[in-house]
């Protein structure tokens, strides 16, 4: 484990040094803002909750989160401190999850920046704060499983645009495999038991549950072995890489 | 300290290290001599579990590269070749961050981030951010890292390329400075490196070692060995290089100038290589020559280097 907190502490720096880091921050906070109260006529709704609030973090994460994964190892390999990074007595395993988790904290400082929201809603009526308090914790791990992905696209190019589209790629096919739509059209052409299986896979089938406040510990295992397995393919790549 | 033993690099179809065997003991610094894409990098790469070889072994102060990567690494203070920092960091923060990663902490923290500071000159850049360095100081940025540990072995990959020649020179003072605590393996492909700083020098070309010795072996490869370059003043020039040519001691005589106010240049080559410098101080003495330049070769290293590396 030695090295882990180095690594990420020297990530946020990375991560804050960098105007990147603010514009996300301002566009992750508009985004939302503009979902929840332009898209998802949030005030409409007469409901003092952030069922809608989450209910378009899925849409929004499937852009942002790649933008801030895609440098983790594009931008390491490309500038060739890589080698440097890779060559101190720390475990490859550490390296990825270390860069992943600075990453995912810096993807949690944003979430937390939210927290108008929940001004809000305890003005405008009072909520339950237990869906308030899953919601968040299952958006922030379903940020991690999209992190993760992003993580592994970009350690498989030197090219950030190229790991961003293939991460948005992959979050997407993630995403639509939940849709209704989707799942009524698979329904038509096979078998239920199909159909079931690839929603099964989706983010959004699992998100939606916790969002609702229903905590089901097969969700969180979901969103945590997506996180460990994508890491896990991460670190072979890597290894692989060198290899050849 | 380095054993490295039969060590092979294969890329897809390409052979880029073959079969390489060589050793570097203590106080060593063993040059690395090649041309580009000789295999150089490869080899450096291998050896600090950058990259793992496709076969053979090394053993780094006794630790092997493919069974104890983490404690290799903690043996070796590397140099890549492009000196890689990251740029969106101060001096300071950057060496602070890799003391860190090399698990210190605290008081020893900051007076191993001071030493090497001292060691490598860096005072007047420790609050400068990484982006804004020259060349020299990236390069001593990284060599700085590189000294944190104090590692038993440095491995710099080309530590002196791209830099002004003050900045070679003070980087081969350290270098050598640092020979006396530390075995040092440096590739480089400026020659004049390896007969400034190292003790050894290998030589390889294809991914295969053509050549191996102190510098002074090498040279004698060279077919200017001992050869004596003089410049004399004569009325008559031609005779004068007939004369040389019978001597029994010089195998060929080479004019090399234009003769300008009677002044010959030659290069005389000897029998063997031996060493003819007595001799002909003693002829010329005797013939009572008007001398105005005389000079022995010690042996050329491109040329020996030419020899053993150039495409057939």
């Amino acid at each position: 484990m030695s090295g882990f907190l180095p690594i990420i502490k020297r990530e946020l720096l990375a991560y804050f040094r960098s105007p990147v880091a603010y514009v996300f921050i301002i566009i992750f906070l508009i985004a939302n803002a503009g979902c929840t109260f332009l898209l998802g006529n949030f005030y409409d709704s007469q409901q003092a909750s952030l069922e809608i609030f989450f209910l378009f973090h899925p849409w929004l994460y499937l852009f942002l989160v790649p933008a801030v994964g895609m440098r983790l190892w594009a931008e390491e390999r490309r500038s060739g401190t890589a080698e440097l990074l890779l060559t101190f007595p720390v475990r490859l395993t550490t390296t990825v999850f270390a860069k992943f988790s600075a990453g995912w904290l810096f993807i949690g400082i944003s979430l937390i920046l939210t927290f108008p929201m929940i001004w809000t809603v305890h003005f405008l009526g009072s909520p339950d704060s237990g869906p308030i308090i899953t919601g968040y914790l299952g958006s922030f791990l379903m940020a991690g499983s999209y992190l993760a992905i992003a993580s592994l696209t970009s350690s498989m190019t030197k090219n950030q645009v190229i790991s961003f589209i293939l991460s948005v790629i992959i979050c997407l096919i993630l995403v639509l495999s939940g849709w209704g739509v989707l799942s009524e059209t698979l329904n038509s052409v096979f078998p239920v038991w199909f159909s079931d299986m690839v929603s099964q896979f989706s983010f959004t089938s699992h998100f939606d549950a916790i969002r609702r406040g229903v905590v089901d510990i097969r969700d969180l295992v979901y969103f945590i072995s997506i996180i460990v397995i994508v890491l896990m393919v991460n670190v072979i790549v890597l290894e692989s890489h060198n290899a050849s | 300290m380095i054993s490295v033993n039969s060590l092979s690099k294969k890329f897809n179809n390409l052979l880029a290290v073959d079969q390489v065997s060589f050793e570097v003991k203590q106080g060593e610094i063993l040059g690395f001599l090649g041309p580009n894409g000789a295999g150089k990098t490869t080899t450096m790469k291998m050896l600090t579990c950058f990259i793992p070889p496709s076969s053979g072994n090394a053993e780094i102060c006794g630790y092997s590269i493919l069974d104890d990567p983490l404690k290799v690494r903690n043996q070796i203070g590397y140099l890549p070749e492009s000196a890689p920092s990251y740029d969106e960091m101060l001096v300071g923060e950057f060496l602070k961050f890799v003391a860190e990663i090399r698990g210190y902490s605290g008081m020893e923290l900051k007076r191993r981030v001071g030493i090497v500071i001292e060691k490598t000159s860096l005072n007047d850049v420790e609050n400068q951010m990484i982006d804004t360095l020259s060349k020299g100081f990236r390069q001593r940025t990284c060599l700085a890292q590189a000294l944190l540990h104090d590692p038993p072995v440095l491995i710099l990959d080309e530590p002196t390329d791209g830099l002004d020649p003050n900045q070679k020179h003070e980087v081969r003072c350290l270098i050598k400075e640092m020979s006396e605590e530390h075995t040092i393996l440096i590739s480089t492909h400026i020659l004049e490196e390896v007969e400034a700083v190292c003790t050894n020098t290998m030589i390889i070309a294809k991914g295969k070692v053509v050549g191996y010795g102190t510098p002074d072996e090498l040279l004698s490869r060279s077919m200017y060995r001992n050869s004596v370059t003089v410049s004399l003043k004569d009325e008559e020039p031609r005779k004068l290089l007939n004369e040389f040519n019978q001597l029994d001691f010089v195998y060929s005589v080479e004019h090399l100038q234009e003769d300008r106010e009677n002044v010959v240049t030659m290069r005389l080559y000897p029998n063997n290589k031996e060493s003819i410098s007595m001799k002909l101080e003693e002829y010329l003495f005797e013939k009572k020559a008007q001398l105005e330049h005389f000079s022995v070769d010690r042996g050329k290293l491109d040329e020996v280097f030419r020899q053993l590396t150039a495409v057939d």
